[in-house]
């Protein structure tokens, strides 16, 4: 055996020993470096005879381009091997859970999305939305829509009052979301369609009654809206807010002061499951709302002549609708701001109510 | 309004079932409440006890064979004492619910004897409370039939929900009549008769009040014998919850019902000397007849007699001139009360009764008198006596209405064709009298209905005897292009207020609008005219002047529940004062415990820390943000309101004047106030208070500028005083040169003795853009200069070094 193979046994070990990539570069260095040990032989070349030269020439290139490949080989296999070291340490528990993201916690009350889900319908029958004040006059809450001062009919609104000022004159706390009719007539001409959801406020307190709830009216005002366009609208707005392909729905002559004539309406339902009601099926009938013809004496205060324009007018309570369609037992528990309520019977905040999309998922 | 249906059945002809009257009512506007058709009474048959023996093993027992007039006679175990051979009485066969026991009946061995049945006591059929022995009926009750039919029993009862305006159906009359209208039969209520008195009435009235008193009709009976009532009265009056009292007072609540005419009956001989309509003296007591002494005052009316107020006009009568057994000599009245005048003296002394429940609607002026010939006539034929002549005073006679009906006017407001013959016949059935033949009729109204005013009541009256079924839904003309925006501006914002709250982790609440004195004083409010005369509780009295009260004990009553890591949000209205224009429009919201944004309490990966002003100040620039407020122009100021923390709260304004709302955390003293505890903090914005946006003439977005060349960040850090704001450094940073710097961030704060007394590092990332070529060192090393230059001019701060 010849010094030179010598030589590449125990480089050609000194590589497969190499724990790593920094023995492998001391390998290199010690073989191949200024002073390395094929470097030393590749410089004893020029002392060469060209004889001798021409023999061991290609024996020690040989040798230092065979060390070179098996330096870069075991190189390459040692990083393969601490790659994988390094990844098989950064191993973690996928498993532990990650906090939840803020727009998965958020809700939004039902009755925020329940308005939602009625501006939505009605926005498609053309209809905008209206606003007005709680705190209003006599005036704007009875006297305009035609109760008459002492009338009994008052009476049927347990009316919350403000203290009389200096005139004597008190205000209060609105019973309906009726005074929006006065208050767009002054400002606005026929035609009207407007639906005014907002919060009214009655001294009433008990599992279906709340001193606060919510009312969402709707008034249509131009030179034809009878009760049939009113049965019609009423009846697509019940299917579409049910989300039903039919509802039933039963008028019953009424009384109310501000529309002549007046109407209440039932839906049927199916009331046979605890906890549950299926609209457009089963055999109760559930009051919903009231509506009716705007009074002439009510057109007449908001100045118009009601001979030339005439209209319709209906009222029914949000939070009512929203119990029926999702079924909360208990009113009082929409003003209670109880977390695990609002976790439950809440809206995800990106569950936007649209026609294109459903109103509810 | 409650009334049987043999009842209604002595005024309407009619084969119409119990099922088809409650249907009709319901369909023309008279609401069917409720109606027991007393069906848990139908399966009781008279039975005669055939044969009674002991029984061999209880002493107290017999064995009973009873004839159920269903064939073999059946064995009934019974131990009521009365139970003997020959007893005819009310037997309940076995799967009969027995209703005051509570239990269905089924086959049973009572020591060691089958027994078939039951033979029943009043109390186990919710009779009456007899229960020492079974029911005991005449020998000529007919065995094998239905006990409730013989006992009159199984009269159905029909209760409506009267809308105020329909006095004329306070009576089962008024009932009858507008069904038979409708068609479900013919009216025949019988007509009334005038009784010929003997000699002027003694008893004088004088009416001192006319405006209070239209009418007044009287007349006195001799010789009458006051005892109990005919059982078929009895039975109506309990059937609809009255009590029998006697003969004399049951008439007048019977047609009170009847006829919807409410009467009065003075004992004569208690009577002093004459009466007199009048105004009640300040402070006038009357002991009235439910035993209970009133004080009243000039604006309630009374009949008064020689000893003074007696009576309470149309609301009840007086105690000191009641009628009872020993009554010989009664007077009879039938009078007019003026309604309102009823309703707000009933309302005032809180008494409800059926005279004011028909006073205060109105009743038929022109029945005052046939009400008392028909009074006389009963009063006459339940209990004798001679009538005086009735005394008529004050009545002027009733001028009807008169209302100009264009017939068209059925189409035009309900969308369907009646024809005119149909019309009129509808209107003509109900007791209103059209007169002429054109388009056009005047239509003469009824005396008994006071609520018909105007042509849409006609409509109404047409419409719901002619059957609002009949009208088939129209659709609306439907607009003919594609809707627009129909939110206004502050709809639209807070919508986007809401979600951007709820996408950052919050839940929406709705508080109530009134809040507690102490607790609207706390934040400001507590204005007397936004104080509530009649609240439902004490603590809501007020309307809130700021949302954070109702939210902050929110959140407190779910910490009290256990749910300690809070984030609320509402977004409604606050009260500045009493006008529209005083009502705010406040998007706000709460944080309590670790409610941060990134999550609440422990986690392997980290834990949440308490919330503070930092968390609130987030919300609300989130909130302004998403309804549109320009957030890069806003000002951040030291200079909350008083409910907040001093030294951790800020305002946000826009400009000098705008204040856009306030954050931070909480006073110890208004958590204290509240019974709230912390760590917590809110905010409060005001979405009103967001400028509107300008119109613009196009969507177009401005045109997108994009560098060549690479953005570089480069840090300062300054020594400055520690009262120096960070935005004051920031915006002095950023203003050395508004074209390359696009952008100024803060990344450490710190405070130190190395610094010296009183003084603080800020240190800032600032980001630049070149804009027309790569900046050179010399570029940055200007810049750089001018940073340096503008933050020492602004803030007096050094470069650290």
């Amino acid at each position: 055996m010849t010094d030179i193979d010598q030589l590449e046994r125990s480089i050609t070990d000194a590589i497969a020993a190499a724990p790593d990539e920094q023995a492998i570069e001391a390998v290199r260095v010690a073989a191949l470096g200024k002073k390395g040990t094929i470097s030393e032989r590749l410089k004893t070349l020029g002392a060469m005879s060209p004889e001798e030269r021409q023999s061991m020439g290609p024996v020690i290139n040989g040798l230092k381009n065979r060390v070179t490949e098996a330096l870069a080989a075991r190189k390459s296999e040692l990083k393969d091997v601490a790659i994988a070291a390094r990844l098989a340490a950064e191993k973690v528990d996928v498993t532990l859970p990650v906090r939840q993201s803020p727009a998965e916690r958020g809700r939004i009350h039902p009755i925020s999305q329940v308005i939602d889900e009625i501006a939505a319908i009605f926005g498609d029958l053309g209809f905008a939305i209206a606003e007005g004040p709680d705190v209003e006059t006599d005036y704007y809450n009875f006297t305009a829509l035609n109760f008459p001062e002492g009338h009994p009919a008052r009476e049927m609104h347990d009316t919350f009052f403000f203290n009389p000022d200096e005139k004597g004159e008190r205000k209060v706390l609105r019973t309906h979301t009726s005074p929006v009719q006065i208050r767009t007539m002054e400002t606005q001409k026929p035609p009207i369609r407007i639906v005014i959801p907002g919060k009214t406020y009655r001294q009433d307190s008990d599992a279906t009654h709340s001193p606060m709830f919510h009312q969402v009216e709707g008034l249509v005002i131009d030179r034809s809206a009878n009760v049939a366009n009113m049965k019609w609208v009423l009846e697509e707005f019940c299917k579409a807010f049910f989300e039903v392909p039919s509802v039933k729905m039963r008028f019953r002559p009424s009384f109310f002061p501000f529309t002549e004539p007046s109407l209440e309406v039932d839906i049927q339902c199916d009331r046979s499951r605890p906890g549950e009601v299926r609209f457009g099926e089963g055999s109760d009938w559930m009051e919903i709302l009231g509506c009716g013809m705007v009074h002439p004496n009510v057109l007449r205060a908001g100045g118009l002549d009601p001979d030339e324009y005439q209209g319709f007018a209906w009222g029914m309570g949000i939070d009512r609708i929203a119990m029926l369609k999702y079924g909360m037992p208990d009113l009082r528990a929409f003003f209670d701001a109880d977390v695990r309520w609002l976790q439950h019977y809440g809206f995800r905040p990106l569950d936007m109510p649209t026609l294109f999309g459903g109103l509810s998922s | 309004m409650k009334f049987t249906l043999s009842w209604l059945k002595d005024h309407l002809e009619t084969d119409a079932t119990l099922d088809e009257i409650v249907e009709r009512l319901t369909a023309i506007g008279l609401e069917v409440e409720s109606v027991d058709d007393k069906a848990a009474l139908k399966p009781f048959v008279i039975a005669k006890v055939l044969t009674a023996a002991r029984h061999p093993d209880a002493d107290k027992l017999q064995v009973l064979s009873v004839d159920t007039g269903s064939g073999a006679p059946i064995q009934v175990v019974c131990g009521a004492p009365n139970a003997r051979a020959g007893l005819i009485g009310a037997f309940a066969a076995p799967g009969t619910y027995v209703p005051g026991i509570d239990v269905t009946l089924s086959v049973g061995k009572i020591r060691g004897v089958e027994s078939h049945g039951m033979m029943c006591s009043e109390r186990e059929l919710e009779l009456s409370d007899e229960h020492n022995g079974i029911i005991d009926l005449p020998a000529d009750a007919p065995v094998g039939t239905s006990f409730a039919a013989y006992a009159n029993l199984d009269d159905p009862l029909i209760e409506i929900n009267l809308t105020p305006n329909r006095p004329d159906a306070t009576s089962v009359h008024g009932i009858a009549r507008d069904l038979a209208a409708s068609g479900l039969g013919t009216l025949k209520t019988a007509p009334v008769e005038t009784v010929a008195g003997k000699g002027e009435t003694p008893v004088k009235l004088t009416i001192e009040a006319p405006e209070l008193c239209p009418g007044f009709a009287l007349r006195l009976v001799r010789g009458v014998k006051n005892g109990s009532s005919p059982k078929w009265m009895q039975q109506r009056l309990i059937a609809i919850g009255l009590r029998p009292i006697n003969t004399l007072v049951d008439i007048t609540n019977y047609l009170t019902f009847d006829r919807g005419r409410p009467l009065h009956v003075y004992d004569a001989r208690k009577v002093a000397g004459n009466f007199t309509v009048r105004r009640a003296l300040d402070g006038e007591k009357v002991l009235a007849l439910d035993e209970r002494e009133y004080t009243l005052t000039p604006d309630m009316c009374v009949i008064a007699d020689a000893n003074g107020a007696d009576s309470i006009a149309g609301v009840m009568g007086g105690e000191h001139t009641g009628c009872d057994e020993n009554t010989t000599d009664v007077l009879i009245e039938s009078a007019l009360w003026e309604p309102l005048n009823v309703a707000r003296t009933g309302r005032h002394l809180g008494i409800i009764t059926d005279a004011r429940y028909r006073f205060e609607r109105g009743v038929d002026p022109e029945f005052m008198v046939p009400g008392l010939e028909l009074a006389t006539r009963m009063v006459l034929d339940l209990c004798g006596g001679e009538p005086t002549e009735a005394e008529v005073v004050g009545y002027a006679g009733h001028e009807p209405k008169v209302v100009s009906f264009p017939l068209s006017e059925v189409k035009r407001l309900t969308g369907i064709e009646v024809p005119r013959d149909e019309s009129l016949s509808i209107l003509t059935r109900l007791g209103f009298k059209p007169l002429g033949n054109g388009e056009v009729v005047d239509v003469e109204v009824p005396s008994w209905r006071p609520d018909v005013d105007g042509k849409a009541d006609l409509v109404e009256e047409v419409m719901r005897i002619h059957g609002v079924d009949e009208i088939v839904p129209q659709p609306l003309s439907s607009h003919d292009a594609v809707n627009g925006k129909i939110l206004t501006t502050l709809q639209i914002r807070s919508r986007s207020a809401r979600r951007a709250l709820a996408v950052r982790g919050m839940m929406e609440a709705v508080t109530w609008s009134f809040i507690s004195a102490r607790q609207a004083e706390l934040f400001g409010g507590g204005k007397p005219e936004l104080k509530l005369a009649n609240p439902i509780a004490a603590e809501m009295s007020d309307m809130r002047p700021s949302l954070l009260p109702g939210l902050l004990t929110a959140a407190q009553r779910n910490a009290d529940r256990g749910f300690g890591d809070v984030a609320l949000f509402e977004v409604s209205g606050t009260y500045e004062g009493d006008t529209p224009a005083a009502q705010r429009r406040v998007a706000a919201g709460i944080r309590r415990g670790t409610a941060r944004l990134d999550g609440a309490g422990r986690s392997w990966s980290g834990n949440a820390g308490a919330v503070g002003v930092f968390d609130a100040k987030a919300d609300a620039l989130a909130a302004l943000e998403a309804c549109g407020a320009p957030v890069d122009r806003l000002q951040i100021e030291a200079g909350a309101p008083g409910w907040y923390h001093p030294g951790r709260s800020g305002v946000i304004k826009l400009g000098p004047k705008t204040v856009l709302g306030t954050f931070g955390e909480f006073h110890p003293r208004t958590l204290e106030a509240l019974d709230v505890s912390g760590p917590v903090a809110g905010f409060e914005v005001f979405i009103d208070a967001v400028p509107e946006p300008k119109a613009k003439p196009t969507r177009t977005k401005p045109k997108l500028e994009l560098s060549a060349f690479q953005a570089v960040k480069r840090d300062f850090a300054f020594v400055v005083d520690k009262a120096v704001e960070a935005g004051t450094l920031t915006r002095a940073a950023a203003g050395a040169d508004k074209k390359l710097i696009t952008g100024v961030s803060v990344f450490d704060v710190f405070e130190g003795a190395s610094l010296g007394e009183g003084k603080k590092s800020v240190a800032i990332e600032v980001s630049i853009q070149p804009v027309e070529r790569t900046l050179t060192d010399e570029d940055f090393e200007a810049l750089a200069a001018r940073i340096v230059e503008n933050v020492k001019k602004q803030t007096g701060g050094a470069l650290r070094g």
